[in-house]
């Protein structure tokens, strides 16, 4: 405990304490969202341990972290659907753009348009491939009319890289693609109601590394124009596709900073040995 | 058997040894076990099949009866007195002097009083009112000859099956002979046929067999199971979604869960008890009447819905509802768009299963007095009525042989009316299954 060994020049923490302030620099100059002094409890068991961060525009920033380390349950803080969990409460303040995001006067629904979600497993509606995409745009009546919904379906399937391969089978079913399909498809679907940033529970951990790539290469396209934080166990995806890199541990956001300087000279122990694969 | 110590662990000869014995006797419980299955599966066939050539041996014949055709002269003066042919004056008519003479003229024309009943005995009491809705369907033919089919009495028709021997005494007998004699002449000139019952699907209650029909009692069904699905329906499915997507889980659902649970196994009587005391009693509706059952009905098929409908609605995948929810779905929306569709076949699945329950059910209904004996047929949920399985129970009752085939005939009315429901219920899941999945 008290007989951490502290470097002097070297900023190395050598011990393997969960810090109380998190290492690196968790502003930027330009936030999309904002998380401060975020703590998340589920029922009396705290999940998130006074969490603060930015989150840029136009980036990607990956959560990694050992398992259990509340990685999913921060990221569903953003678009509050940590709401359908009854027993899950939460303190802090989250604002998207300025706005609190808990503001009652915000409507969720709002919210949600604005901050999209992909999830761990593809869930395509049980619908067809245009009905999938064309949802979201009309319950928020997006489109005046029947041809400006057919452009945005067209749109988020083309940014989706997914156009050419069911331009031909939009009235098949969402569920009669192939897996990384499917969750290309869901992925055009948060991009059809034109989110500012779009939230990835480990997308790629049911998919085989040709549908991880394509995926990854579509998030490092979509990086130009929304911000996206991505929760994976992958490292090389991690290094791959983020700008910055959050490591949590236990609750903790123990460090955050660029991804290459996380992945070529992190700072605190815990960080070292989880990237270096000596943890979890 | 050399004792090799390995340190408590088999040789794999030890282990293939023991495998080989235990294989056996796996084997054998597995046979045993499949011998108890077939076994199972074949008495229940057995019975089956017991119950059906029970139902279909009698109820098959109870769809036909004898028919004697005479010809009749419509005459104008004494069909329709007041002669403007409408149905007051027709019934007013001497229908029933046509129907005796034609018959008396195939018979060479009876004397004496004894003889003239024998005759008149041969042909069901409806006969007239026959001719009197014959030239109502048929004003062209008024004043002609027209050859018309008139049901035998019920004791004529078991006489003709064969259920009256001649051999009996004729005081012990329901027919005596000279009417015994009357029959066979008319058989004898090819005038008595066996056809399909006409009655039986057009005819209403009545205390002879054989115009007695489940007309009425059908319609009665109807418009119960109307009322029924009406209320039980919408009523089942909006509190299945309230409990499983809106409620808060706590004591209070939990109490309202269990006490559904216990509300499925409520004997059907009670239902009918309640109903007898608060919608007729304490609110004053009128007895018999289909709303009162169809509202008895729909308490009691309510929790089968609601427990189905539940089951139907947690086997949506939650990745569905986070799916929605997630690009900005409102509550309401996720549960229309997402939630309800895919669970609607197990929904529809537990209604239908409850419609056939309430279809079959004949407690209640008793309780609410849908047993009285009613003639018109209903035409609204407000009019008096009875129900097919009432029906059933009624004539049950009675003694007459023509009865007892009618039973079996109005059971597999019934049973056909079953097994439509349930073939629909099939066909409508299919294709819901096939729209959503
Ligand atoms: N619905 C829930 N009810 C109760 N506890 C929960 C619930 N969801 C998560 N938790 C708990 O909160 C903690 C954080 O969970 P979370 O799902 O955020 O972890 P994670 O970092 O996403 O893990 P993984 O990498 O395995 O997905 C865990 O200890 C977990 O047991
Ligand atoms: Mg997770």
């Amino acid at each position: 405990m008290a007989d951490a060994v502290t470097n002097t020049d070297d900023v190395k923490f050598q011990d393997r304490e969960i810090p109380d302030e998190t290492v690196g620099d968790v502003y930027v100059d330009n936030a999309r969202m904002t998380a401060r002094d975020v703590s998340v409890y589920y029922a009396d068991k705290l999940a998130v341990d006074n969490v603060t961060l930015d989150i840029g525009y136009s980036e990607v920033i990956a959560f990694v972290g050992p398992s259990g380390c509340g990685k999913s349950t921060l990221l569903r803080c953003f678009n509050r659907m940590n709401d359908t969990i009854d027993i899950c409460r939460m303190e802090g303040v989250i604002e998207i753009d300025g706005d609190d995001v808990f503001d009652p006067n915000i409507d969720v629904v709002s919210l949600r348009a604005r901050v999209g979600m992909v999830f761990q497993k593809p869930n395509p509606f049980p619908k067809s491939i245009f009905d999938n995409i064309a949802y979201g745009p009309r319950i928020h009546g997006l489109a005046k009319d029947s041809i400006e919904l057919d452009e945005i379906v067209e749109r988020s399937l083309d940014r989706a890289g997914l156009w050419g391969e069911v331009k031909d089978r939009l009235d098949q079913p969402g569920t009669s693609l192939s897996g990384g399909q499917q969750q290309r498809l869901c992925i055009a679907r948060a991009i059809a109601v034109g989110p500012d940033v779009i939230l990835m529970d480990e997308p790629c951990s049911a998919l085989d590394p040709i549908a991880t790539a394509k995926v990854e290469e579509l998030i490092y396209e979509l990086r130009e124009q929304y911000s996206i934080v991505i929760v994976t166990h992958s490292m090389q995806q991690a290094a791959r596709v983020s700008d910055r890199t959050a490591y949590f541990h236990l609750g903790k956001l123990v460090e955050v900073g660029e991804t290459k300087q996380i992945f070529t000279n992190p700072v605190h122990r815990l960080t070292e040995d989880y990237i270096t694969g000596r943890f979890g | 058997m050399t004792d090799v110590n390995t340190g408590g662990a088999l040789t794999p000869e030890e282990t293939a040894v023991r495998v080989a014995a235990t294989l056996k006797r796996r084997g054998r419980s597995e046979r045993r076990f499949r011998y108890l299955g077939v076994g199972a599966v074949s008495l229940t066939l057995c019975f089956l099949v017991f119950l059906f050539t029970g139902i279909l041996s009698k109820g098959i014949p109870g769809m036909f009866q004898h028919y004697v055709t005479l010809e009749v002269v419509l005459d104008k003066e004494r069909m329709d007195p007041k002669g403007d042919m409408s149905a007051a004056s027709l019934y007013s008519g001497d229908a029933v002097g046509l129907v005796g003479e034609a018959l008396s003229s195939v018979l060479g024309s009876p004397e004496g009083r004894k003889a003239r009943r024998a005759a008149r005995s041969i042909l069901s009491s409806g006969s007239a009112a026959r001719l009197t809705e014959f030239a109502l369907k048929h004003p062209e033919l008024i004043g002609q000859r027209v050859s018309v089919k008139f049901a035998v009495d019920d004791d004529i028709d078991s006489f003709m099956r064969g259920f009256i021997s001649r051999d009996t005494p004729e005081s012990d007998r329901r027919i005596n002979d000279r009417t015994i004699e009357y029959v066979e002449l008319l058989n004898r000139a090819n005038l008595i046929s066996y056809e399909f019952s006409d009655y039986l699907f057009t005819g209403s209650a009545s205390r002879n067999a054989e115009i007695a029909g489940i007309k009425g009692a059908l319609v009665g069904s109807i418009w119960t199971l109307s009322v029924c699905l009406l209320i039980a329906f919408p009523l089942g499915v909006a509190t299945a979604v309230y409990l499983e997507e809106i409620a808060p889980k706590n004591r209070m659902t939990e109490i309202i869960e269990i006490n559904i649970n216990n509300l499925a196994a409520v004997p059907s009587v009670v239902f009918g008890i309640m109903g007898l005391a608060i919608f007729i009693i304490a609110f004053g509706l009128p007895r018999s009447i289909p709303l009162v059952g169809g509202i008895v009905l729909a308490l009691m098929t309510l929790p089968t819905i609601i427990i189905s409908s539940r089951a139907a609605i947690r086997a949506v995948p939650p990745s569905i509802r986070d799916a929605a929810l997630g690009i900005g779905a409102s509550k309401m929306q996720t549960i229309l768009h997402h939630v309800i569709p895919p669970a609607m076949p197990g929904m529809l699945t537990g209604t239908i299963i409850g419609m056939a329950q309430a279809l079959g059910e004949t407690a209640p209904l008793l309780m609410i007095g849908m047993v009285a004996f009613i003639v018109d047929v209903p035409g609204s949920v407000t009019e008096p009525a009875t129900a097919l399985p009432v029906q059933i129970f009624m004539w049950a009752d009675f003694a007459e042989r023509m009865f007892i085939q009618k039973t079996s005939a109005a059971i597999i009315v019934l049973l056909a009316f079953l097994i439509t429901m349930n073939a629909g219920a099939i066909i409508l899941r299919k294709k819901l299954e096939r729209r959503w999945l």
